[in-house]
């Protein structure tokens, strides 16, 4: 059914789709941009906190006096008292705040703590060293695997994968600046849910006595801008609650945000999975049979099974098993696109392995088998115009063809899908009699562009240019719109905004339509005016419009979902990545030269933001795939890297050519989401260009060159 | 490692006659420019006759953006501290806190350098520019504006200390090419991943500040 709240049809468009720059672009780049880390406020504390240097232990004593009795020491407080139990090296375990930074960290360094070390396991690749720790899942079978596999025309193929631990390693640290004013707290915080984390602080501090009237509209939480987050920043946490409960009882503001290495030893970390895999196929290619035995760790409380085989769920006989491992290591969070990354690596390396067991191009045995999936036509086109883009054709070659000399060339691909469904909003906007506008959302913009996208929806269906439109974000005081994360957030801020949008204009519609001599329904707003329809010479200017409202200011909300006004935001995507990575098998050293993204999105608000996001997503994955790794030492329990030096993120110069086609030709149905799908896929596809380049494949992501010769040693040197 | 690679790769190349900051903070080998540099310690320590300086806090002044500002802070306190949590100049950021990420990069006696490892008493004497003092109130540097052109930035944390390194580099190697640029900002580092919109960036900005905008 069409609505009024529909998007304008492609022709209509002013400003949705177009290449527009952020709005916060300039602050951004100028540094006047005020994110929760910069907020200084008058008479303001710091806080440090003391964390675990064990992987498991128990507190068996602790004293602070010496901490107290510091110059400039305002506060002390003990989490974990003795007797306490430490899971991880990182976890928290007391708190001091001070007149400076330095001081804080003296009096952390004065805490007088005794550890009773315990036994701990922090490495979980090798099954048989994880003793207890590892909890079997219920086996699932579908069809009939052992009849598939026992097949006489089938091939099968038989390996071990595996995708490490990473962290999120957020630029601006988790944490924030507390300030009390009477029995209300505004907090500036670095989140992706403004709208959620007051409410969720309050409730923790409600089991206070001293905070017992503390509500969840007490708390205000501000974010104006905020340094990453990636999926790691939708909780208070216990430094945002603590920073509260300790800025009431010294009556200052505080500021307490975590140390890098406390970021990345307990702020958040993307799960593990390794799994011994068996697949089949028929010797034309169709995939017939998968077996997996998985394991993997998400630190502490253990992992998920990860949901393999990926995309390929239709293959008719499946038998999967997970264990999951508890491990002495901070824990997981969602990152970006939660479990996606790593089922893509388990299968599409496992199928590619096949492929070159069947002596396929891995591009005709994807082809073959995308009807396996939820959207293989979908999978079809994308694998197509990514060849086109990739010249896969030319650069793909047989194993152990990638070149004479030591250094080799190969080409990998992988497939993905994610979900996005735009999550709830609602949107204010408001039109003002002297022709300002303000749209407002409880929402957040984490560097995804939401800011913009915000600003462009609202200014399209106005008819204004972006300079006429304010918006207002980042404000718990504002509607409230979801949290920001699993891509979610485009659909569902757009959505709203649009209707907020619409509502609004039928207003001043309503308001001005007799002084044009004509009803409302035949108005339109274009070009800054307001114009009868058909009769383009009766028009007001927008300031003359809205002057028209005399003192009363027009206000109206939009909501996302609703089901009587249109379809405006959709979920469920299909992608595809190819990866052209150049190897040295003297060093060992992986050199991304391309990576091809042919991604499905739905209507996509500004192209520009929307491009970055996908380059985004695949250095992330550059990332993962050739430079990030948790190194823990199984004889301390500890992490060996929790600083950036050693543990290692691509720099400007190791990305390589990143080329993005976004499928536009499913505009229809609306706005989905882009920033997960993208994240997807590249560890998957580089570790198959890796494997084609060099011939064999290195079983464990990241490729750093230590295993890569490895696997050279042990695979030999073609 | 590949990123060590790059990196000594950057120094032996020097495309732009000694200037890196690694080096010049001594991270790592081949630090040609450190003795170039006055010692703001040496100057602090003289100037207190020989003292030892701290552990309280002492008299300072730094010279930024072109205006002194006279504090009183402990010798320990770093130049990137002393500009957020003192001045509160808070463009730099505070990221990896050990010279590695180039967050808190800020331009000193004409250099680029890692603000959290230079110490606020040795910045005294010399010219420190941050990212504040860039361009006039209201109006973008060249650098600056080619990163919103451009989209090199998202969450844009790191994107102060990359505007300042690019400047910094280019008004040393104003006919930079790609892979100059890519060794020059090789001690910069993005979680978001704005490396494409930033190679264009400051490949355009290095053309817009030789065509005479420059600031």
């Amino acid at each position: 059914m069409p609505s009024k709240y529909d998007w304008p049809v492609a022709g209509k468009r002013s400003l949705i789709g177009k290449r527009i720059s952020r709005l916060d672009g300039p602050a951004k780049a100028s540094g006047a941009a005020k994110y929760a880390y910069d907020v200084n406020r008058p008479g303001m504390l710091v806080a440090k906190m003391l964390f675990s240097p064990h992987g498991h232990a128990r507190v068996s004593s602790i004293d602070t006096s010496a901490a107290e009795k510091l110059p400039g020491v305002r506060a002390v407080r003990v989490l974990k008292a003795a007797g306490t139990e430490l899971n991880y090296h990182g976890v928290e375990i007391a708190i001091v705040v001070a007149d400076s930074e330095e001081i804080a960290g003296d009096g952390v360094r004065k805490i007088n703590i005794k550890y009773e070390v315990l036994p701990h396991l922090v490495k979980e690749e090798d099954l048989s060293k994880i003793g207890n720790m590892g909890k079997p899942g219920q086996e699932t079978t579908v069809g009939n695997p052992d009849q598939a596999f026992g097949q006489a025309d089938v091939v099968t193929h038989e390996g071990y994968y595996g995708i490490n631990t990473i962290t999120h390693c957020c630029l601006e640290a988790h944490g924030q600046v507390a300030e009390w004013n009477g029995e209300n707290c505004t907090v500036w915080a670095s989140t992706q849910a403004v709208g959620r984390i007051g409410g969720d602080m309050a409730k923790v501090l409600a089991n206070d006595p001293a905070f017992k009237d503390v509500k969840p509209a007490s708390i205000r939480v501000l974010t104006d801008y905020m340094g990453g987050g990636f999926g790691s920043k939708f909780a208070p946490d216990v430094w945002g609650v603590e920073c509260a409960r300790l800025s009431k009882q010294t009556g200052k503001p505080i500021k307490l945000m975590l140390d890098r290495d406390q970021e990345l030893l307990a702020a958040g970390m993307r799960p593990s999975d390794y799994a011994k895999v068996k697949v089949a196929a028929k010797k034309d290619g169709s995939v017939v049979a998968w077996q997996s035995e998985s394991w993997g760790t998400g630190g502490p409380g253990g992992g998920q099974f990860p949901g393999i085989p990926y995309v390929f769920t239709e293959i008719p006989n499946k038998r999967t098993r997970h264990i999951s491992v508890a491990t002495n290591t901070g824990p997981g969070r969602a990152w970006r696109a939660p479990n996606h990354p790593q089922a893509a690596a388990l299968t599409m390396c496992a199928l590619e392995d096949l492929a070159h067991k069947l002596n396929m191009n891995p591009l005709d045995f994807f082809l073959k088998n995308v009807g396996l999936s939820a959207r293989g036509d979908v999978y079809r086109a994308e694998l197509l115009k990514a060849a086109e883009l990739m010249d896969w054709k030319t650069k793909w070659h047989p194993r152990g063809q990638g070149g004479k000399g030591h250094i080799k060339q190969g080409v990998g691909l992988s497939i993905h899908t994610w979900g996005g469904r735009p999550h709830d909003s609602d949107c204010r906007c408001i039109i003002n009699p002297d022709g300002s506008v303000q749209v407002q959302l409880g929402s957040q913009d984490l560097g995804s562009g939401t800011r913009t996208v915000i600003a462009i929806v609202a200014a399209e269906t106005l008819g204004l240019p972006l300079s006429g439109v304010q918006v207002q974000i980042g404000d718990s005081n504002y509607p409230p719109s979801g949290a920001s994360g699993g891509s979610t957030t485009v659909g569902g801020v757009s959505s709203s905004t649009r209707r907020a949008s619409v509502k609004a204009l039928d207003k001043l519609f309503e308001a001005v339509a007799s002084s044009l001599g004509t009803t409302a329904d035949k108005l339109v707003a274009r070009d800054g005016r307001i114009v009868v329809e058909g009769d383009p010479a009766k028009s007001l200017t927008w300031k003359a419009a809205c002057a028209k409202l005399g003192t009363k200011t027009i206000s109206e909300i939009g909501r996302q979902p609703m089901k009587d006004e249109g379809t405006l935001a959709d979920q469920g995507v299909g992608g595809v990545q190819m990866s052209e990575v150049e190897v040295d098998t003297e060093t060992g050293i992986v050199t991304m030269k391309k990576s091809v993204v042919v991604q499905d999105c739905g209507l996509v608000i500004d192209l520009k933001t929307a491009e970055s996001q996908v380059f985004g997503a695949v250095i992330m994955g550059v990332c993962s795939a050739l430079y990030e790794e948790r190194i823990f030492d199984q004889q301390t329990g500890t992490m060996l890297n929790a600083d950036m030096e050693f543990y290692k993120l691509s720099g400007i110069g190791d990305v390589g050519e990143i080329v993005v086609h976004m499928m536009n030709i499913y505009d229809q149905r609306g706005v989905i989401g882009l920033g997960e799908p993208p994240a997807i896929s590249p560890p998957a596809a580089i570790a198959n260009a890796v494997t084609n380049a060099i011939g064999v494949r290195v079983e464990t992501i990241p490729f750093t060159p230590d295993k890569v010769l490895a696997a050279l040693e042990k695979g030999g040197r073609g | 490692m590949k990123k060590t690679t790059t990196e000594s790769q950057g120094r032996k190349g020097k495309p732009d006659k000694g200037f890196s900051r690694r080096s010049f903070l001594g991270v790592g080998i081949g630090g040609g420019a450190v003795a170039s540099l006055p010692s703001g310690l040496e100057a602090a320590q003289a100037a207190a006759g020989g003292r030892t300086l701290g552990p309280g806090p002492v008299p300072i002044a730094l010279r930024i953006n072109g205006k002194v500002h006279n504090l009183n802070i402990e010798p320990r306190v770093t130049l990137l501290d002393a500009l957020r949590n003192h001045l509160d100049l808070t463009g730099a950021k505070k990221v990896c806190d050990r010279a590695t990420c180039g967050a808190c990069t800020v331009i000193l006696g004409g250099r680029a350098v890692y603000s959290c490892t230079v110490l606020a008493i040795e910045a005294q004497g010399k010219e420190i520019q941050t990212i504040e003092g860039l361009a006039p109130a209201g109006k973008l540097h060249p650098v600056s504006s080619a990163f919103v052109e451009h989209d090199a930035q998202q969450c844009g944390f790191c994107t102060p200390g990359f505007v300042m390194a690019a400047k910094a580099f280019l008004d040393r190697n104003p006919a930079a090419t790609l892979p100059q640029i890519e060794r020059g900002l090789s001690g910069n580092l993005c979680r978001c991943g704005t490396y494409i919109g930033m190679r264009q960036a400051v490949l355009d900005a290095a053309r817009q500040m030789k065509g005479g905008s420059r600031a």
